[in-house]
């Protein structure tokens, strides 16, 4: 009983302390903010957040708040109580959980802060226009809509002047609310420090090339939340400073994510929050570990595009070129990229009844996969929020299909 | 060695008994509210049908949805694999399997050994399957087991076009009390079946030969508007309602 207590230990991972405490904090000083004269924004969460840091604005997430109300299984009631208010149920289940949950102010921490403006930037879906609409008459504040075209192919020259005449526009949106100018040394301050947190989360994620793995998709799913939240921060950078500190360790230790790691997968879309536990659990006990995702680099896949030094015009092209914001042929050249890198076995795809963009091009993508690399592919019908969706029985039979597909097909090249 | 597989599904319990690539014996029960129990009579009546004692069988593998609850079993497959075992076992050539079965169907494909290359099962929704058909024997007041026989004798098979099981029981109804003949509102069903399962091929790939599994390839009327949707011939065994626990006994002996 101690040695599988101790064993659970070893393979904690501590930062994961530090990282609820910098939750808690953080959400009290949005809470707080009327007091202490500050100004809320609630942003999406592909949005350009760095000005808000600059400006001294508190960025809030609707999303992040929606992986929270669907992590402690509050999601169905709230998308019930969206679906009675008239919202369909084929509306995604993170804006089901957010406009109910204004009203009555549930969820998990009481309801987010009340903003004092809307920042929309429609790289991540379409859904957010409406959403955010919805948000800005219910409040009645002011609302800003950062539109990025979709890259199909190419980000083209039009789409480039297109993108970087909104960035002036933003600004002055901001400085506008906010009654007072933008500290232009602050905002260059603000985009080194951006980068340096994507550079730094993107190391976190590669130390998963290890095998075996020091930290599984479900870990990143959780540590994401500051590099969403928080990017431009200085705390971002001190607390993944730390959590690399721990995966190195953990890799000169030999101490793996799951107890035996035998096969390495890929997962891609949102996590289905409610059932992280559950999947993980399934997983371990097949020696799978999930050791990527397509979702937590998103917020790091674009860093290419990114010029430190000139944070505010080139980040144009970085929010615009993000995964979910390009075509599909581009997307599967990311997923078979990641599967070279991580050497995964298998592909995990979660259809997302909630997340049309993310779920559309996944058949696509599927058959690319299998075409290119001839890895064995599973398709996980859920919601990331929305309990309702999720089949327990069918899914369970699926993955287990599924790993035995995989491990006939390692036994038979052994 | 003789082997056994027991393939507990959400409305019949199937068993099999299997000694040096020759099948002893199968059987059919229902599962009703209790998996567990259905396991282990379905194995007691296999096992008395065959004049055999338990500690004659060697191996015990159980699959299908009710897998987990068949305790005494060495060890659990699912039925994707069981099926493809099965299948290999009785006709080797077959490189597609169709299995339709109460709760759900599924798509299996198979490599040049026989082996899974991919499968596609159907989504959290019971329509093109064999509740799908029992909710509609209901609704029509005509025997299941008469379903397949009364639909090939339709010409103009009737258009149901709803993909929800209840909403597809409604739209029957109005056909019924729009004067349409049983036969062809049999066969419209029939035809919504196959438009789905052929998706689901669509998406793993045909490659011949086919074969069809689970319960509902006893309906010769499925499995017609299937070949005429795939335009292919599809393999029907006599042990085709059973090809899951046989896959299991098969694959309990090289255990």
């Amino acid at each position: 009983m101690s040695e599988a207590k101790s064993e659970k230990e070893k393979r904690k991972i501590q930062s994961e302390k530090k990282m609820r405490d910098i939750m808690t904090a953080y959400y009290i000083d949005a809470k707080t903010a009327r007091q202490n004269n500050k100004k809320v924004a609630w942003i999406t969460s592909g949005g350009p957040v760095e000005p808000l840091i600059a400006m001294d604005i508190i960025p809030v997430y609707p999303e992040n708040h929606g992986a929270m109300i669907g992590a402690s299984k509050m999601g169905v009631d709230l998308c019930e109580k969206a679906e009675a208010m008239g919202y369909s149920n084929d509306l995604c289940s993170y804006a089901r959980s957010d406009i109910s949950c204004a009203t009555v102010n549930g969820g998990p921490i009481g309801g987010l802060p009340e903003p004092d403006m809307l920042v929309c930037c429609n790289n991540i879906c379409g859904t957010v226009l409406k959403w955010y609409e919805v948000q800005a008459r219910y409040f009645n504040i002011p609302l800003f809509i950062f539109d990025t075209p979709f890259c199909h192919t190419e980000y083209t020259k039009e789409a480039k002047r297109y993108v970087e005449r909104q960035i002036g526009e933003y600004v002055a949106f901001l400085e506008g609310v906010c009654g007072r100018k933008m500290d232009q040394d602050r905002m260059k301050d603000v985009g080194r420090i951006s980068f340096e947190g994507q550079k730094l989360w993107q190391e976190v994620l590669d130390t998963a090339v290890n095998k075996p793995s020091p930290m599984t998709a479900f870990d990143a799913f959780f540590h994401l939340a500051l590099i969403v939240t928080l990017r431009g921060t200085q705390q971002t950078i001190d607390y993944y400073q730390g959590l690399l500190a721990e995966m190195k360790d953990r890799i000169r230790d030999g101490i793996g994510a799951i107890a035996q790691e035998k096969y390495r997968l890929l997962w891609d879309n949102l996590p289905i929050w409610y059932r992280m536990k559950w999947l993980s659990k399934k997983f371990a006990e097949h020696d799978a570990c999930l050791v990527a995702d397509t979702y937590t680099s998103a917020w790091c896949g674009a860093m290419k595009y990114i010029d430190e030094n000139k944070f505010l015009d080139s980040m144009a092209e970085a929010y615009s070129r993000i995964y979910l914001n390009i075509g599909v042929d581009e997307m599967a050249r990311m997923v078979i990229a990641m599967i070279d890198k991580y050497q995964v076995d298998g592909f995990v795809l979660h259809s997302n009844r909630s997340c049309k963009p993310y779920s559309l091009g996944q058949f696509d993508i599927q058959r690319i996969v299998e075409k290119e690399r001839n890895i064995p592919c599973l398709m996980i019908e859920a919601d990331m929020v929305d309990e309702r969706s999720f089949s327990e029985s069918q899914i369970s039979t699926r993955i287990d299909a599924f790993m035995e597909i995989i491990k006939d097909r390692k036994k038979g090249r052994a | 060695m003789i082997t056994a597989g027991i393939d507990i599904g959400s409305i019949t319990a199937k068993a099999a008994l299997v000694e040096n690539g020759k099948i002893l014996g199968t059987k059919v029960t229902f599962t009703g509210y209790n998996a567990e129990a259905a396991g282990r009579k379905v194995y007691e009546d296999v096992l008395a049908d065959s004049g055999l004692e338990a500690s004659a069988v060697g191996k015990i593998v159980s699959t299908g949805y009710g897998r987990n609850s068949v305790k005494f079993a060495d060890r659990t497959f699912t039925e994707i694999m069981a099926h493809a075992a099965g299948a290999n076992f009785l006709k080797p050539e077959v490189r597609t399997i169709i299995d339709i079965g109460g709760q759900d169907s599924k798509a299996i494909a198979l490599d040049e050994r026989g082996k899974v290359k991919n499968f596609v099962m159907n989504d959290k929704c019971a329509a093109g399957t064999g509740r799908f058909l029992e909710v509609m024997a209901r609704a029509l007041e005509v025997d299941l087991d008469e379903f397949g026989a009364m639909s090939l004798q339709s010409g103009t098979p009737s258009k149901i076009s709803s993909l929800c099981t209840v909403f597809a029981e409604s739209e029957v109804i109005s056909l019924i009390a729009r004067g349409e003949q049983r036969f062809d509102i049999i066969a419209g069903i029939h035809e919504s079946i196959a438009a789905r399962i052929s998706s689901m091929i669509a998406r793993v790939g045909l490659t011949e030969p086919v074969m069809i599994t689970g319960g509902v390839a006893r309906n010769a009327g499925v499995v017609a508007a299937l070949e005429g949707k795939l335009g292919v011939k599809i393999a029907v065994l006599p042990s085709a309602q059973v090809n899951g626990a046989i896959g299991a006994a098969i694959l309990a002996s090289s255990l």
